[in-house]
């Protein structure tokens, strides 16, 4: 089955986070498809990578990037809700005059037609989160 | 591009957290894809519909308006739960009056808004393809 993914919260204080996580990983350890990560809402912050658990967690955007680089998965962070936020890749530093970038590695900004589009290509869209 | 059956449910109050104004973002964007749109307005949501939203104290952004624009963007199958107005003393009378223009009957005004009984909803999401919950 070929699913695109929602998620809503931020990282450590939902374990919406970690559910997508867990999902994504056990779909794809079946031979599902993952069509599309979308990170939304709160959502957004779990694609920082200047997140700095203590060592004996978890880390959650490391696990993503891992994830992606493993399985080509399209992790995509919706560009209103990362400006809001302060999730920034190199597009947007530049075209926003800021002074550095936070993206995590296989992260990307792109819009909310990328979540739309996403649950049309796909059999199932999984929402985590409240 | 396939045409799916989209239902947002709507959940949260409109101020309190950010879900509401978010969700009616997707929709917007959402509506240039071309698919078959229904919202749906349950629990705290119902307070999203309502009229005379004046969030001048709050200093946030007043997003009610929108709503009446929906109807534009083909976007004009509503649906309000109605044990969620009555729990919360409101009726239809305290919503915004969401209509659209019929192109098939000569632009002929229609109310965007339906009201379903909680039993309803099952079979109304029953139906869908796609369903965004916020």
């Amino acid at each position: 089955m070929k699913f695109t993914i929602q998620i809503n919260e931020g990282p450590y204080t939902h374990e919406a986070a970690d559910s997508a996580y867990q999902f994504t990983k056990a779909a794809l350890e079946k031979g599902h498809e993952i069509y599309r990560v979308f990170f939304y809402h709160d959502g957004v912050n779990n694609a920082t990578r200047f997140t700095t658990p203590p060592q004996d967690d978890r880390n959650i955007v490391n696990r993503w990037s891992e994830l992606s680089e493993k399985h080509n998965l399209d992790l995509v962070v919706c560009v209103a809700a990362a400006q809001r936020r302060g999730i920034v890749d190199e597009d947007e530093q530049q075209r926003q005059g800021k002074d550095g970038n936070n993206i995590a590695p296989g992260f990307r900004i792109s819009g909310l037609g990328q979540l739309v589009e996403g649950c049309i290509q796909s059999d199932r869209l999984m929402v985590f989160g409240d | 591009m396939s045409v799916k059956k989209f239902l947002y449910v709507n959940r949260k109050a409109p101020y309190g957290t950010v879900y509401a104004l978010e969700s009616l973002e997707v929709v917007l964007i959402g509506a240039a894809f071309e698919q078959d749109v229904s919202l749906l307005f349950a629990d705290d949501g119902v307070y999203q519909l309502t009229k005379g939203h004046d969030t001048k104290d709050l200093e946030m952004k007043n997003f009610s308006p929108a709503f009446s624009a929906l109807g534009d963007y083909d976007v004009n199958k509503i649906f309000v739960e109605k044990e969620s107005l009555e729990e919360r003393g409101l009726t239809l009378e305290d919503l915004q009056h969401l209509t659209w223009e019929d192109e098939d009957e000569d632009w002929a005004e229609k109310d965007s808004i339906r009201l379903v009984s909680r039993a309803e909803v099952g079979e109304l999401m029953e139906t869908q393809d796609v369903i965004l919950s916020f």
